[in-house]
């Protein structure tokens, strides 16, 4: 079965281009667009993996992937975040929330793939 | 693989400049001095979208730009920053620059790049204003000589994960198998750290690893492995060098470096390293491949929003349809005249479920009028300190759903119209204060449903229209004469006459007049009225009713002969039976009828159109239907009311050509054809003599 990849962005052109990306590769892709969204689809169904935006409305990615990590399921998914901040600040909020890694904005989709084969390998 | 970045670009158009609205809106809803935290978190987001989508998508300086609006707005956001008048404005400056390059970009323009410039220079300049005490700037991290003139000829690698390290979704797994993939690796795993099978807990990591490259890769590679766990595990980098070779060379390794062991062959020197020198080549590298593929086929397909309960309902709309045209379908199969009952309920349903589903259909085109109004609360923050004028705008109504095509041609009168208001209806302060107003003129700008209509209305509380000054400036360009007798209604609407300015001053803001005729004709092509009122001294309101949808219309079908044509709704003033005593005939200017002391013209349809076999002869026999349009009565003498209807549009032009006194067709219940009246041009029409046009008659199926 292909991995399933929750893919967490408030701009639907990065969202879209996130997902089509992962799709063309084979991955099973659901979106959301912000933490709170990204957060109840994590409750219901399991994924493999979480690519999330750091700056979102309602519920930032800092704070989603601080949510996910306690959650029983997610404790070892690598949840990877998506930042345009090269500043090591964010990151390092990040990590201490438990984020696995970061994907510097702005990339392109071989180098969004070849991060996310690398994690889920 | 490679992946067509201009598929997405349309939809990072959109939301760009949507996000560009909500910067504008926030910005000027902000009070210097005091920020309201969440509406500064929105215009940094947006901001932030934008950076990081247009870098994606290879739009390098409209990334660029926005960037050191993102490092302004965030020093902002932590409070960093005060929020001073003088960085909002010039924020909101380069939101327009900022929708300038996007526009560029999109249609395949250039942008004009010294405003970028300047602008880029003004951004600097405020974000270097209060820089000077707080030292927020990323210390330039030393950048460490290089050191060895002999290469090593591979890595001796020590990884000795913390015990969290696997809850953080990393696997030391994963980062011995990246690193096999850079050479040929020898891997030691150490065991000694594990505890007692009692102490033994599961979820944490007890082994380390010794590593060996057998590989002369640059370090930086081994460094960007271990990127995301170094502060999650120590390590230590020491390059193995070829034999001879003194061993105390200088080794770096990020961070971390107090925790790691001395590692053999001497001891590395750990030091600071500078970000990877090779991410920054490969980013260059790539904005100079997308820079290529940027020419972008920004096609001019556009496209609509919708809110996702709309389709829900739509979709919903058409299982209900399914399952009455199978129910239908059942009772077909092997009909009885007894089951008349079921068959009638059934098409009961069938017309509900249309009904309704038409009513969906409608409502995707339907986008809320804030599209529209939110461009206004810049428009009078801009043009007050221009006018020298204070001004309050409210807006109410803006959720109010309007069809898109209507939204679209809207939106410049609606300029133009508020702009007027600006301008001409609000005094100065001290003008507004000596007439014992208060100093803040108020605008406000209003929409509402009323009946099947959308009423815009834009009210000031300024000093109302000059009525002597345009009566003046009419017979002065000959449009009226001095004895015509006009009520104050007709003076007003002789604005909307082409060519017709009051202004003595002809400002930048509100042009030269060439406007209100040009508003008048946008509304009526829109099937729309306009409307002025005005209380000198007290203030002006422009009232304008447009259609909820250009695609259908309410009706009223009226009978000449033996043709149908459809008077809309909204043009009706009323419809009478008139008595002789009514009715006057004025010399070479035909027929009249009195109705309420207004003398009205009468305009016998019959002859317009040609019909010969019509019932009524007298104007008493029939029917007088009292229109309006463009400010102008008159009564069409018609036979018969049918009754009213909605009327779905079919256009002429589309489907013949275009017919004067004509705006279009529908196809009754009967399958029959009839015309829908353009009530302005059916005026035109009727001034010009009627009858010259015969051919629509032609057109009965």
């Amino acid at each position: 079965m292909a991995a399933s990849i929750l893919a967490v962005d408030d701009s639907a052109s990065m969202r879209q281009m996130v997902s089509f990306t992962l799709k063309g590769a084979g991955y099973d892709v659901v979106e959301a667009s912000d933490g709170v969204e990204a957060l109840n689809i994590a409750r219901t169904r399991s994924v493999n993996l979480v690519i999330t935006d750091v700056n979102m409305p309602n519920m930032d990615g800092i704070s989603l992937i601080r949510e996910l990590r306690a959650l029983p399921s997610y404790k070892f998914t690598p949840l990877l975040m998506l930042t345009t901040e090269s500043s090591a600040d964010k990151k390092q909020q990040g990590k201490a929330a438990g984020a696995t890694g970061w994907i510097v904005k702005p990339f392109n989709p071989e180098q969004l793939l070849n991060t996310v084969k690398k994690v889920l390998s | 693989m490679s992946i067509d970045m201009a598929q997405f670009h349309q939809v990072f158009f959109e939301e760009s400049f949507e996000g560009l609205d909500v910067m504008e809106s926030g910005l000027l809803n902000m009070d210097p001095g005091k920020a309201d935290v969440e509406e500064i978190n929105a215009i940094f987001r947006a901001a932030h979208s934008i950076k990081g989508g247009s870098g994606t998508f290879g739009f390098m300086n409209v990334s660029d730009f926005t960037h050191v609006m993102e490092t302004l707005l965030d020093e902002m956001r932590d409070g960093r920053r005060q929020v001073a008048a003088d960085a909002v404005e010039v924020l909101l400056q380069s939101v327009d620059v900022l929708r300038e390059m996007l526009t560029a970009a999109r249609d395949g323009g250039s942008a004009d790049e010294t405003r970028a410039k300047t602008q880029y220079a003004e951004l600097q300049r405020v974000l270097a204003d209060k820089q000077a005490g707080d030292t927020e700037a990323e210390p330039v991290k030393p950048v460490s000589p290089e050191m060895h003139e002999v290469h090593p000829v591979g890595w001796k690698i020590v990884f000795r994960p913390h015990s969290h390290l696997m809850r953080t979704g990393n696997d030391p797994l994963r980062i011995i198998r990246e690193l096999a993939t850079l050479g040929e690796l020898t891997v030691n795993c150490d065991i000694s750290e594990l505890p007692a099978f009692e102490e033994f807990e599961p979820e944490d990591s007890y082994l380390s690893w010794d590593l060996r490259l057998q590989e002369s890769t640059d370090k930086s590679q081994i460094d960007e492995i271990f990127e995301w766990v170094e502060d999650d595990c120590d390590f230590a980098i020491v390059p193995v060098m070829p034999e001879g070779y003194d061993a105390t060379a200088t080794v770096s390794s990020p961070a971390a470096s107090a925790q790691v062991e001395p590692v053999a062959q001497g001891k590395p020197h750990l030091s600071e390293v500078p970000p990877p020198e090779e991410r920054r080549v490969t980013d260059e590298r790539r904005s100079e491949a997308e820079r290529r593929k940027a020419p972008v086929a920004a096609g001019g397909s556009s496209s609509i929003r919708v809110d996702i309960h709309k389709i829900d309902a739509l979709i919903n709309m058409v299982g209900e349809l399914v399952i009455t045209q199978s129910m239908l379908g059942m009772l077909g199969e092997d009909f009885e005249m007894s089951r008349v009952e079921r068959l009638r309920e059934g098409l009961t349903q069938l017309e509900r479920h249309t009904r309704e589903l038409q009513e969906s259909v409608m409502q995707i085109r339907m986008v809320p009028i804030s599209f529209s109004f939110s461009r206004f609360p810049r428009l009078v923050h801009d043009l007050s300190s221009k006018l020298n004028k204070k001004i309050d705008l409210k807006m109410s109504g803006e959720n109010t759903e309007v069809d898109k095509t209507v939204i679209e041609k809207i939106g410049d009168p609606l300029v133009h119209l508020v702009r007027n208001s600006l301008d001409h209806g609000i005094e100065k302060p001290e003008e507004r204060l000596a007439a014992g107003k208060p100093e803040t003129g108020t605008v406000r700008l209003s929409a509402s449903h009323r009946g099947g209509n959308i009423v815009i209305e834009i009210r000031d509380d300024g000093r109302g229209l000059p009525r002597d000054k345009i009566l003046k400036k009419a017979v002065e360009r000959g449009l009226v004469k001095a004895d015509d007798n006009l009520s104050d209604k007709d003076i007003y609407d002789l604005i909307f006459q082409p060519g017709f300015s009051t202004a003595e001053q002809v400002s930048d803001v509100s042009g030269r007049g060439v406007g209100m005729d040009v508003v008048r004709r946008n509304i009526n092509e829109l099937g729309g009225a306009i409307e002025i009122e005005s209380t000198p001294g007290k203030g002006s309101a422009i009232i304008i009713r447009l259609p909820l949808t250009l695609a259908i219309l309410d009706g009223q079908t009226i009978r000449i002969g033996a043709e149908t044509y459809i008077v809309p709704l909204v043009s009706i003033v009323e419809s009478i039976q008139i008595q002789e005593s009514m009715l006057n005939t004025v010399v070479g200017r035909g027929e009249t009828f009195t109705l309420r002391e207004e003398y009205l013209p009468v305009v016998r349809m019959h002859e317009v159109f040609g019909i010969e076999n019509h019932d009524a002869k007298r104007l008493t026999d029939g029917i007088l239907v009292v229109v309006e349009g463009e400010g102008r009565k008159c009564g069409l003498f018609v036979d018969d009311l049918l009754g009213q209807q909605q009327v779905v549009i079919k256009s002429l032009e589309a489907n013949y050509r275009k017919v004067e006194g004509l705006s279009g067709a529908t196809i009754l219940g009967d399958g029959s054809v009839a015309l829908i009246l353009d009530i302005p041009g059916l005026m035109r029409l009727a001034k010009q003599g009627g009858a010259r046009t015969r051919t629509p008659l032609a057109l009965t199926a």
